[in-house]
């Protein structure tokens, strides 16, 4: 299993709100480490993938069992998160 | 300028802020965008907490037309700062709790604070003359160039040729002639524009999702605040405001009924914070009660809640009580008739 640099519990917490959370985590984190994000909004399945995608982030994997969604983020390429002075 | 001028525009979205962002990065400007999520704009919200929506398709259509546009989105949590705005709005409120010129304003400064953090040069919104009663006329948008600080560095691209020219077009990083002149509520100009940019795809035309201009949400709210001691709330509260029926059949609480097994899951992750009650000897709702309750109360509470269930025409229904710290007491209720059940107790 790949390591986890950072892990983030949204549980509860309804889109965007979880997005959010991870984009403030990513900004803090370096390229080449993993978030692992925990959710139960099904919306996460559409947009953590699309924020990824639009800021140059990797979905690594995404799991879901009992209703709680497990997503995997390989944060790509220095300067691209949010709220980072470019 | 030597290098090429940055703008963040201010995605809602909608199909205006999508053109306008197109309208300026066809002229070779680098646009960001910048989506601010007050707590009101809970679009998806009921989709991810009712089960028979959980199958429906959904997106966020900010983060769906940055991807359309190929640019970034930065999304912003003003939850706490946007009280100041629904609490207090200078410009007062819309036709429901929306204060939408104030809300304008606060984003426009939200978004110029932004750009001065970020080296961006100006900022970009959707807005049309005259297709808001209150943000978007012709006398209410200097309001919100002076009141936001930003003042000549906001650009309307679809409407720019209404109003003076901006510093980014008297400085030439945008051709004034390669802007807009949209005014009015038809949509027939951005519908227009959004087929020359090939857009076959889009939000609801207007764009917005904010449940402030919805009257039964702002009749909970004012609700809510009536029965508080101060008009103030947190993220969980309006929240709350859109799930379930919600009743207060007395002054001191209220009841959230869940209407489905969807909210009833929902509700269920306030079980810490609230007294909540579920039907034992019958399929029921799960009910969280808002409030400081006696005895009689929770009697009250149990009927009302029996009557939502299926034992409603049940001599005794058996009702679950349930403190947030576990406490557990099992009453046997006579479910309240319907008409026992004042209209007035529905909020």
């Amino acid at each position: 299993m790949a390591h986890i640099d950072k892990e983030l519990d949204t549980r509860c917490l309804l889109c965007p709100l979880p997005v959010i959370r991870a984009q403030d985590a990513i900004a803090t984190m370096q390229a080449g480490e993993r978030l692992r994000v925990v959710a139960t909004d099904p919306g996460v399945k559409n947009d953590i993938p699309a924020w990824c995608r639009i800021n140059g982030h990797k979905v690594e994997s995404m799991d879901e069992q009992d209703d709680e969604i497990v997503i995997t983020i390989e944060v790509e390429g220095l300067g691209t998160p949010a709220f980072t002075d470019r | 300028m030597s290098t090429q001028a940055k703008a963040v525009s201010l995605i809602s979205g909608g199909l205006d802020s999508m053109l306008a962002t197109r309208a300026i990065m066809e002229q070779g400007v680098h646009v960001e965008g910048i989506n601010f999520f007050t707590g009101f704009c809970v679009e998806g919200h009921t989709h991810a907490i009712r089960k028979k929506d959980r199958q429906k398709p959904k997106r966020n259509n900010a983060l769906w037309v940055a991807e359309q546009l190929g640019i970034k989105l930065h999304i912003v949590d003003v939850i706490e700062e946007y009280k100041g705005v629904l609490l207090n709005p200078r410009h007062g409120y819309g036709q429901n709790m929306n204060p939408c010129l104030d809300c304008k304003g606060f984003m426009v400064r939200k978004a110029y604070e932004w750009i001065q953090q970020h080296g961006f040069d100006f900022i970009i919104t959707g807005e049309v003359m005259g297709q808001r009663p209150m943000s978007q006329r012709k006398d209410t948008m200097p309001v919100v160039q002076r009141e936001s600080g930003a003042g000549d560095l906001l650009l309307r691209p679809l409407c720019a040729k209404h109003l003076p020219p901006t510093l980014p077009e008297r400085e030439g990083w945008v051709d004034r002639d390669k802007l807009f002149d949209f005014n009015g509520r038809s949509r027939k100009p951005q519908m227009a524009l959004a087929k020359q940019y090939g857009f076959t795809d889009y939000a609801t035309p207007a764009g917005g999702c904010c449940f402030l201009t919805d009257k039964a949400y702002s009749e909970k709210l004012v609700d809510m605040w009536r029965h508080r001691s101060s008009r103030d709330y947190q993220l969980d509260d309006i929240m709350l405001l859109k799930v379930g029926r919600h009743l207060r059949p007395r002054p001191h609480f209220k009841m959230i009924i869940s209407r489905e097994e969807g909210e009833g899951k929902f509700l269920e992750g306030y079980r810490k914070q609230f007294i909540h009650l579920r039907s034992h000897s019958h399929g029921g709702p799960l009910v969280l009660i808002d409030g400081e309750v006696n005895e009689d109360d929770i009697q009250l509470a149990a009927r009302i809640a029996a009557r939502y269930g299926q034992g409603r025409d049940a001599d005794q229904v058996e009702i679950e009580v349930i403190t947030p710290d576990e406490q557990h007491q099992m009453l046997q209720v006579r479910p309240l008739a319907q008409d026992e059940i004042s209209p007035e107790w529905h909020i």
